[in-house]
Formats: structure tokens, sequence, C-alpha cells
């Protein structure tokens, strides 16, 4: 694979979708200071800070997503917010159920903060997130009705992944987070020990008179954790298909006994076995849509208010918006983005975005010849190769450059990366 | 391919796979269709089927209710339905006043009703059990939906299921293929961007991923499905059978069930539908609005089944109703009710022996103030996929064992 490849492999797969000028300069620097600048940016971060959420409920989470999209569109430090997205899909909590835009900018701000550390201080911090513990009912978990909805999840979805724990384990360690209280209104969490079970647990083999700290130092100790972290990574960042022994163990081994986030997320850019999964995910429809308008020079911020509310139900027609994850098992993967009813949509949000391409955009596609311009096209959408019906297909529009964008961003060579 | 060989694929596999539609080997129209129908296997093919989703969590006392028994009045005694206002069924149990269709089409024997149905462990959440419901699998929900998964297994091609929602229901989504979502207007595309343009991008490309191949092939699919919305359209028209009236005056339900019928009518190779209706989700004054819910769910499913009853097709045809779980027992402070568990599911048509079947709830012995499930809603899926599809079940829902007695 020639360098320029795979250092735009590895920017589509690392930010939320490399303009040109991007990889132009990712080819420069190379690959190994591309992924260092991506894991450890060199400036600090100068996107826009949340919005004051004051006013309706409905309103304050609809500038809350929208906020946020500006902020995946617009910041430089594009491999630390994808992060952030990764670890909204890892726990999967959604407005829903929630209701309170408030408690779910706290979650994510808990990501922000805790997401490139030690892991155990992560999980315990998330173990006590107002947003987390309403999500899953822990509030409704107390020593005389346990309800095990939050222990599981927390072994199954965020920590040892299914098989690495029995039934029992599950009742034991809900035993384990029993107390808690969350106030949806102010979002202050409390531990009653009126409601705690202060009693001998067993869980995973150990047994002790264990509380919510002392159940999550046990599911940090077990090596399922650590390779369970690399499996999820793997799977979001690099390919539907398992990851390979080799990565995994390299993986795990960055993370060690420090539990380093940072080093995981890292040696997965860094991976010999990373350049070869192109071609083996697709993008998910939030990945589609910010890449596209990073590419096209559009900023969500800029919008009108009609405009941005049709973004996100376009988003939202395609079943993947922020803050509401379908359910704790996060957003779907591969081949279910591809559907007839999803095309539909993404069509008319292609078209949309096509027309609201800035001028400077349209002039540096058009100022190419007809004949050539389709490789500009590529160029802009860092599109390695069209196939031979695709670049037909694209030719046969050619002379009108707006369309020519919006079938290049529906183009199966875009979809999938 | 020749006619007749791509005619007996299509009987026998229930039409083509998605890796042939990828291939562009075939590019059906509602007239390759209508063909094949004269040739199926009569009596022995498979049935279709129509699975009616109610979104919210339907109150299932208040829609087959157990009017006799006390605990029922003494729960929710401002939202109850006494004796002399429910349609008797039995002795103990009546329909809700406002669904006299399905009073006719049970005392018509054709109406079945499946008692407290659910799962283990119910989850009181919407979408949650709304995935649990789709997928199957109460233990953790899939990536994959029941239907879906029986669509991977006839081939995949989007047409066998469709859906005229306006997105994909987890239902229809499978390993390797998913249902057709047509929206209740056909396929809509922006202005500038037409079929005949969007589906250059759906022909096959040598050398290129699977996962890319499979986004093309969306486009193949969506010229198809086009074709065939069309088609149905017209083959309506020409045969005087259009009967949408177009004042808005019908449910969203009604509309879908109109293009059902359409389609059933027309021969057409699809086998499963899914249609829905929603605002179920009613926690505070809910008697009146509710009653119009289920009013509506009346009327538009028995103008269904009166009018493809007409037809050979129509009579294999299985509507089955249900909803993510029923209400509440008990009434809450505000006159409505909030998150239950299992509820009654309908069953309508085809070869369903009308009547009331399980066992009904148990009012006093609740499930944490649930009615508990007395028939797992496996059992009724697997019993559909046997009956009306007739599938493999046990591939469909991990080996599932359990069957509906005396319902098929």
């Amino acid at each position: 694979m020639a360098e320029r490849e795979k250092v735009a492999h590895l920017l589509r797969r690392a930010t939320f979708g490399p303009t040109a000028e991007e990889v132009d300069e990712a080819e420069k620097a190379g690959y190994a200071a591309t992924a260092e600048r991506l894991i450890n940016p060199p400036t600090p971060d100068t996107a826009p800070g949340p919005p004051a959420l004051t006013g309706a409920k409905d309103v304050q989470i609809l500038r809350l997503t929208e906020w946020w999209l500006d902020r995946m569109v617009a910041t430089p430090h594009q491999y630390q917010e994808k992060l952030v997205f990764f670890w909204h899909g890892h726990w999967a909590t959604s407005y829903e159920k929630v209701d309170t835009s408030q408690l779910m900018l706290g979650q994510q701000n808990l990501f922000r903060q805790l997401g490139r550390g030690d892991f155990a201080a992560f999980v315990k911090a998330m173990v006590r997130d107002p947003a987390l513990i309403l999500w899953l009912d822990g509030q409704r978990n107390t020593k005389k009705a346990p309800n095990e909805n939050l222990a599981r999840e927390l072994m199954e979805l965020f920590t040892v992944g299914i098989g690495n724990y029995t039934e029992a384990d599950v009742q034991q360690g809900a035993r384990a987070l029993t107390g808690w209280t969350a106030n949806k209104g102010n979002g202050a969490v409390k531990l009653e020990m009126s409601r705690f079970d202060g009693g001998d647990k067993t869980i995973l083999g150990q047994t002790g008179k264990f509380d919510t700290d002392g159940f999550v130092d046990i599911l940090m100790k077990q090596p399922a954790t650590a390779k369970f972290l690399a499996q999820r990574l793997w799977f979001r960042f690099a390919s539907g298909a398992p990851i390979p022994a080799d990565a995994e163990q390299r993986m795990t081994a960055a993370y060690g006994a420090n539990r380093d986030l940072n080093a995981l997320t890292g040696a997965l850019l860094k991976d010999p076995a990373f350049p070869a999964t192109r071609g083996q995910l697709v993008k998910q429809p939030i990945e589609w849509a910010v890449g596209a308008m990073r590419q096209l020079g559009l900023r969500p911020s800029t919008f009108n208010d009609a405009d941005r509310k049709q973004l996100v139900e376009l988003l939202e027609d395609m079943d993947q918006i922020v803050f509401r994850p379908p359910s704790v098992g996060g957003w779907p993967d591969g081949p279910s983005w591809l559907t007839t009813a999803s095309v539909q949509v993404r069509l008319r949000l292609a078209e949309i975005l096509a027309t609201k391409a800035p001028a400077v955009i349209i002039d540096r596609l058009s100022a190419v010849p007809e004949q050539t311009r389709v490789d500009a096209l590529g160029r802009l959408l860092v599109v390695d190769v069209w196939t031979q019906r695709t670049r037909q297909a694209l030719n046969g529009s050619a002379k009108d450059v707006r369309k020519l964008l919006a079938l290049g961003l529906i183009s199966p060579e875009y979809c999938v990366h | 391919m020749d006619a007749v060989t791509r005619r007996k694929f299509l009987i026998a596999s229930g039409v083509t796979g998605a890796g042939a539609l990828a291939l562009g080997a075939t590019s059906f129209s509602i007239q390759d269709i209508l063909e094949t129908a004269g040739e199926a296997p009569g009596a022995d093919g498979p049935g279709t089927l129509v699975m009616v989703t109610l979104y919210g969590g339907n109150d299932g006392l208040n829609t087959v209710i157990p009017f006799a028994d006390k605990a029922y009045q003494a729960a929710r005694p401002e939202l109850s339905y006494g004796a002399d206002e429910v349609l008797k069924l039995s002795e103990t149990i009546g329909l809700n006043p406002a669904m006299t269709g399905f009073k006719r089409l049970f005392d018509e024997k054709r109406l079945g009703i499946v008692h407290a149905v659910g799962y283990p462990k119910p989850d009181r959440s919407h979408f949650r059990s709304m995935d649990i419901w789709h997928t199957a699998n109460p233990v953790r929900p899939t990536g994959t939906g029941w239907l879906g998964r029986w669509l991977d297994t006839v081939g995949g091609d989007p047409r066998l299921a469709l859906s005229f929602e306006s997105v994909l229901p987890p239902l229809l989504a499978g390993e390797l293929s998913a249902g057709a979502v047509v929206g209740r207007n056909g396929v809509k595309l922006p202005k500038t961007l037409n079929i005949k343009t969007v589906s250059a991008l759906g022909e096959p490309a040598a050398g290129e991923s699977s996962l890319q191949a499979r986004a093309a092939s969306c486009f193949a699919d969506l010229r198809n499905v086009d074709t065939f919305i069309q088609g149905v359209n017209d083959s309506a028209k020409v045969t005087g059978q259009a009967r949408a009236t177009g004042t808005g005056g019908q449910s969203a339900l009604a509309n879908q069930l109109n293009l059902v019928a359409q389609c059933i009518e027309a021969k057409v190779a699809t086998r499963a539908f899914s249609v829905s209706l929603g605002g179920f989700d009613t926690h505070a004054d809910e008697k009146a609005p509710h009653s119009a819910l289920v009013g509506m769910l009346d009327r538009a499913v028995t103008a269904f089944i009166d009018r493809i009853s007409a037809t050979e097709q129509g009579k294999k045809t299985t509507v089955a109703i249900y909803s993510e779980f029923g209400r509440r027992v008990k009434a809450n402070a505000s006159q409505g009710t909030d998150h239950g568990a299992a509820h009654d599911v309908i069953l309508v048509g085809g070869g369903v022996k009308g009547g009331l079947h399980g066992e009904p709830p148990n009012l006093t012995k609740l499930d944490d103030g649930d009615v508990k499930f007395t028939t797992d809603f496996r059992d009724i899926y697997a019993s559909l996929l046997e009956h009306v599809l007739l599938s493999d079940a046990g591939r469909m829902l991990e080996g599932w064992k359990g069957r509906l007695k005396g319902v098929f």
C-alpha cells in the first residue's frame, strides 16, 4: 500500500473524515508521526464548549445534539472526539430514559476527563454517574429488592464481556452495587447505607464484604477486561472481523498493569495489523454525515435552525442520533446500516449537503476538466479508488458539480471504508 | 437464466437471493411476480404473515377485558369496564366496547386470542422490550430480527419482507439481508437524483470488498422495490381494486394495510409484511384515548381481513397483533397505567382457530404488580414460522421448542 493510502486509511478511521489537506500533511509527516499527533495532539482544542442548557426539555436535548455534531466537525482533536463517541456507544446510555440533558452532558464530561486515563478510575466514576444509574435502574437496586440490571451490563458490556462470569456473579455483584440513589433533577448521587447490602458476597471466586469499588476492583483484575476493551476498540475502529491474536496481545500489553487507556487506544492505531483492515467497516450514519461536512467545509452551527433540525431528523431516520443509542448494547454495525430505507435517507441528506456546499468547494471541482473531475472528487472525499462502475456513473453527472458531489457521497466506495 | 427456470427458482426459494440481485442477474417487475403466482403450489405453499406492532405498550387488560375478575375491578376502579359495557367473548372475558369488528371475527371463529404472552424477567423499558420482541431474544437483544433471520434463510430478496413504515423495523433486519422499507408513498428520491442515475451505482464491480458490494446492492434493491411498488399501484388501478379513500380520514394503520391488501391481491411474492400503530403509551387519563386507539386498530384490521378474504392468497393470510408490553394492573394516581409486562396477543385469519387460547392471567398472583406470562412469545413466533411461512422455526429461534397448542 502506498504511503498516501496508508495514512488516508489511518485518518479515515481515527477521525470523523479527513480533508484532502489533512491527508497531504499526513503524507508529508509519515504514518508514525501522524499516529502520534492523533494520539497526543500538540495544540490545544479550540472547538466550542457546550451550550447553556435552558428552556424546554426538547429544546435542550436538541441544542446539545447540534452542539456535539458541530464539535465533531470542528475539533482539531479528532481522535479524542471519536473516542468520546466510542465511549458513548460503549456505555450506551440514552436520553430516552434519563430524560435530563444536563445529566447526558455530565456523563459525556466523564468520557472526556477519564476516557484516556486509568480504566479503573473511569469505571468507578461511571458506576456513580447519575445518568448511568438511572439508565440501568441502579436507584432501584436495594438490599431489600436487588435489581441486577447494572451489575449484569457492567460485566457483560462494559468490562469483562459475555462468557466471563456466571448468573451467580451477576446476583452477587448486584448486591455490591446496592444503595445508590440518583436525583433526576440535580444529578445528586448518594449512597444510602440503609439500602446497602453490607454482607459477604462471592464474586468471580472471591469472597468478602464487597462494596461498589470492591466489585470494580475484582473486575479490573480479570485478564478478560483488557481483552474485551481491545476487541471493542478493534471492532469499531479497525474491522468487523475478529481481532488477530497478536494484535490483541500487543494492545493488552500497552494497556498493562496501569490500565492505561491512552496507551491502549494509541496501540490500536500503531498496530502493524491495522493498515490491512481497509474496506472492512461500514461508516456509521454519524461518521458518514460528519465526515461529509468536514470535507465539504460545512459547520452545523452555521446552518439555519430549520436545516440544523433537518440534519438531526435525517440522522434519526437513519437510526443513529447521539444521546439516543437504541439499547444498552449500543449501535448496530456493518451491514445493518446498509438497507433500502437508509439509502433513501442518505440520498436526501447527500443532496442537502451538496446544495449547501460553499462556492470554494464547487469552484475547485468546476475548475477541473470534466474528464478528470471524478478524480478530483476522489481527492476531495478521500476515496482511494473508484470502481469502474462508480466511475462510469459519476462521469455521467460530471457536468453538474453539485449532483456529482451528492453521488460521490452516496457511492459504495464512500459508505464503506 | 430463462424465464421458466427463474420462475421455478422463485417458487422453490421464495424468490431470489440478495447475491443474485447484487450481481445484476435479475431485475423483477411486478409482471414477473404475478406470473409466478399462478404456478405456486397452491394449498401447499407458504401463506402470508402480517405483523401489526402497537408501539408504546398497549393496555392488554382494557383490550381483552377480564370483566368478571374482582381483582381487575378493584385494581383500577376508574379505568375498568363493567359486564354491561364489554363485548362478551365468554362468561368472564370481553372485548373493549370499541372493538365491534373483532367481536364479529371472534364469533365467526376467525380471531384467536392468546392470553398473557410475555417472556421471563420482563423489561419495562419500551425500546429494550421492543428490541426483545423484534429479535426474539429476551436475554440479549441481538442485531437481527426474527423475520430478518427467516429472510436470510429464504435467499434474502428484500421484497419478500416488506414494511410500509418509515424506517426499517428491527424485526426485518437479518444477518445477511434486510427487508425492504418503502414508506407509505413508495420510493422517494430527491429531485436531482432519479432512480436511473442512482441505480447505476448498483451494478456489480469487479474486485470490491463484500461490504462495498453490499452497499452497492442497496441501489439495485432500491430500483427493484421502486418498480415493484409502481407495479402494485398500476395493477390495482387496472383491476379497479384500489380502495384507498384518500380523504385523510383513515388511520396510518389503515393506509398501511391498504397497501398490504393491494400487494396480496396482486399476488406478489412478499411473504411477510410489517405494519404499525403508535400512541399506546398512555400514562394518564387513558380510558377514552385508549378506547379510540383500539377502535382504530379494530376498524383497520377488520376492513383488511374482510377485503382480502375474497382472494385465495388472502385466505392464507394471518395477522398477528402485539405490543412491547402490557400495562400495570393497578391504575396510577393519574387515571393511567404505567409500563407492565405480559399482555394478550391477537391472531386473525389464515389457519387460526378462533377462540380463547392459553391460560388467562391470574390477577391475584402478580410479578411485581404486573401480569405474569403464561405463554412465551417465542411459542407464537415458532408457530407462525411453521404454520404460515412453512419454515424451520428452530433455525430462526435458537432451537426454541415451545409451540402454541390448538391455535393452528
